[in-house]
């Protein structure tokens, strides 16, 4: 006991020499590991690995045509996204929209800016009907795939997608896609000492949020699909 | 006083009757006789004389009745459902650097999984070693970190790309939280399946209707990700990914997937939807960034704001924000009361944790003129954020994604706020 209140002194004393002392010490690891968990066996794998890639991994065997597609479009698709993937009032537009890149209001669809086919196959299969997730068979995939390409212009009526000729299927948009470069084009010009004092002569105000007046409202009603 | 309630509830009703059998009712009214305009002394308040709350009132607290107001929000004209949509943390309304856990803002892609902890599992899969699942059981029993980490979305002033539109910081930078997360080191998992050399990126997936899907860089996985089971000490949040979810500190929100369920190991990145259609920047020609994942240093003043308006009149006054970078820590923070004529330096306070909310203060005398209110943020690299205009003449305004341009709020002579831009 004699001892404790030099020890708390102590204690205090170093607190105070190290005011930002946030204990930082890694959780370490151990060799051959901490044998916790099991193997998954290769039926849970093939359970839940359904993803695709650009290079066609992960693709099932299986295929479908523009026709058979327009079928499960309709019956699945078209009340939210429209008979032509055109986008029902508020729902994604994916369809359209080739050569707006660059324009002042750009339109982003499968067909004017999707890189990769896979994508399609792999989210729609994944998360599409919204509401019904991975509910539809590979050849139902398969089929709205190469129907949602007819749609973008991208084939022919008659167009049969298959998971062999998957892999061919070249996206237009694909090439104008680059890794992020803001190392480069950003970050040397945004790392300049900036000015402090007497900066500039006048300020304006340029634009006011009130003109737009689009701020929700306290107790504004919730506008679902408008 | 204990023989007069046994029994009873101590409610106001209670205390009144055993009161006025104990003769003493008319005391009660005692305070009215001290004489002051000010209503907190013109009456004695019920809490200074009854009951309050048992303990067994509340068994989750909640905050007070008076707080009722301060709430996430959103705004329904941005999405077309309410279920694949975002609301909006209330940064005017809070202070430090601590988001508490109901007020983290949120974004599904298919709603809020409600999922059963019993039946979640973990998978690693892939170019490992040994492909593993994990029960939760399993996962508490590796080794764990408590780190604060802030969570950006990458659309956070996604809507002012072309100019001032939202009045409020909630919605112009709302869709940002910072919570102390508890998790275990993604490397250890990841050491526990063994990657193999030809292993160099990893796919996270969750187990919601949209089952999310990111890739990831070997490096950055290695580094400091966690898959996090706690915030702010107690479980993820439903809303937050209960009953696990990934933390990749100071990268787009979207990365962090919730409700994760698996890890695959692969040779190349997937380039899935949220990493293609969406998430990646769309430049003024036509051309597009992808992996866009760091967040750029950025700042925002919540008070005033056009939700936090002056209210007092001239005179002292606290102005107050928040700054933050994907690439480190914010060790000054500049604040401008005439539009970027004259700067000041901010005051910061609290913990200046890497990757992690930074609150600063500016206080000053107040002369009831109008003020144009900016604030400037630097990080430990040297970044200093840049205005609106400076990214504009880089990205043009249809990116969405990664505006970390300088607000401006103009206050009025009445102590209003708006959100402008100014030249
Ligand atoms: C109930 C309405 C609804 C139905 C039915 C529906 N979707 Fe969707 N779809 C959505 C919503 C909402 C999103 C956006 C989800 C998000 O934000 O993550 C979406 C997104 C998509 C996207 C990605 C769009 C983009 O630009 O990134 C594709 C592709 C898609 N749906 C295809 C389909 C297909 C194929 C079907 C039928 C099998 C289908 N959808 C059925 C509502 C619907």
């Amino acid at each position: 006991m004699s001892r404790f209140p030099d020890a708390a002194a102590a204690l205090l004393a170093a607190a105070l020499i190290a005011p930002a002392a946030f204990a930082d010490e890694p959780a370490q690891g151990r060799d051959g590991g901490f044998g916790l968990g099991r193997e998954a066996s290769p039926e849970e794998v093939a359970l839940w690995d359904i993803d695709v890639r650009p290079d066609g991994k992960g693709l099932p065997e299986g295929s479908g045509s523009v026709e058979d597609g327009e079928e499960v479009w309709s019956y699945n698709c078209a009340h939210c996204h429209g008979d032509f993937a055109e986008g029902i009032d508020r729902w994604p537009v994916l369809a359209g929209g080739e050569g707006t890149l660059a324009n002042d209001r750009p339109v982003k669809t499968i067909g004017s800016y999707w890189p990769y086919l896979s994508t399609v196959y792999d989210y729609v299969n994944r998360a599409m009907p919204f509401g019904y997730s991975q509910s539809l068979s590979p050849d139902d995939i398969y089929a709205i795939t190469a129907y949602l390409l007819y749609s973008n212009y991208l084939v022919e009526d008659d167009f049969v997608l298959t998971h062999e000729n998957f892999a061919e299927i070249e996206m237009p948009n694909a090439p104008n896609f680059f890794m992020d470069d803001r190392a480069e084009t950003e970050v040397p010009q945004f790392s300049a000492e900036p000015c402090m004092s007497d900066c500039k002569d006048s300020v304006e105000i340029t634009a006011r949020a009130v003109v737009l007046d689009v701020t929700p409202e306290d107790g504004e009603a919730g506008g679902g699909i408008d | 006083m204990t023989d007069i309630f046994k029994g009873m509830k101590p409610t106001r009703r209670s205390f009144l009757r055993g009161a006025a059998a104990a003769g003493v009712g008319a005391a009660a009214g005692g305070g009215a006789a001290r004489a002051s305009g000010d209503p907190a002394f013109a009456e004695l308040q019920p809490w200074m004389q009854e009951l309050g709350d048992p303990v067994d009132a509340a068994p989750y607290g909640m905050p007070s009745e008076f707080e009722a107001h301060v709430q996430r929000k959103t705004v329904y004209w941005l999405t077309a459902d309410p279920i694949s949509s975002i609301n909006f943390t209330p940064l005017h309304e809070l202070d430090g650097i601590i988001t508490p856990n109901g007020l983290c803002f949120e974004r599904h892609h298919a709603g809020a999984a409600h999922v059963d902890p019993a039946l979640h599992r973990l998978m690693i899969n892939g170019l490992v070693d040994r492909e593993l699942v994990f029960t939760m059981e399993d996962l508490l029993r590796f080794p764990r970190e408590n780190h604060v980490y802030f969570l950006e979305c990458a659309a956070n002033s996604g809507m002012e790309w072309r100019g001032a539109q939202l009045n409020g910081c909630q919605f112009t930078h709302g869709m940002i939280h910072n919570v102390m997360y508890t998790g275990i080191p993604l490397r250890l998992l990841l050491a526990e399946a063994g990657v193999q050399t030809a292993g160099k990126w990893l796919l996270a997936e969750g187990a919601d209707a949209s089952g999310m899907t990111r890739s990831i860089p070997m490096e950055k996985a290695l580094d400091d990700c966690l898959v996090a089971f706690k915030m702010n000490g107690e479980a993820l949040r439903v809303e937050q990914g209960y009953p696990l979810r990934l933390v990749v500190p100071g990268w787009e929100g979207n990365m962090w997937v919730k409700w994760l369920r698996r890890l695959e190991v692969g040779d190349q990145p997937w380039h899935h939807r949220e990493e293609t259609s969406k998430y990646t920047d769309l430049l003024a020609d036509g051309s597009a960034r992808r992996f866009t994942w760091e967040m750029d240093a950025k700042s925002v003043i919540t008070n005033p704001s056009p939700q936090a308006p002056l209210t007092h009149g001239p005179g002292p006054t606290v102005l107050t924000g928040l700054a933050w970078s994907g690439r480190g820590t914010i060790p000054r923070v500049d604040v401008t009361l005439d539009g970027g004529k004259n700067w000041h330096k901010a005051r910061m306070s609290g913990p200046s944790l890497t990757k992690s909310l930074h609150r600063f203060y500016f206080e000053f005398d107040w002369n009831g003129q109008p003020l144009l209110l900016q604030s400037r943020a630097h990080d430990s690299t040297g970044y200093v954020q840049p205005t609106k205009d400076q990214l504009r003449a880089v990205r043009g305004t249809n990116s969405i994604y990664h505006n970390n341009g300088i607000q401006t709020w103009h206050v009025s002579k009445t102590g209003e706020a708006e959100n402008v831009e100014i030249s």
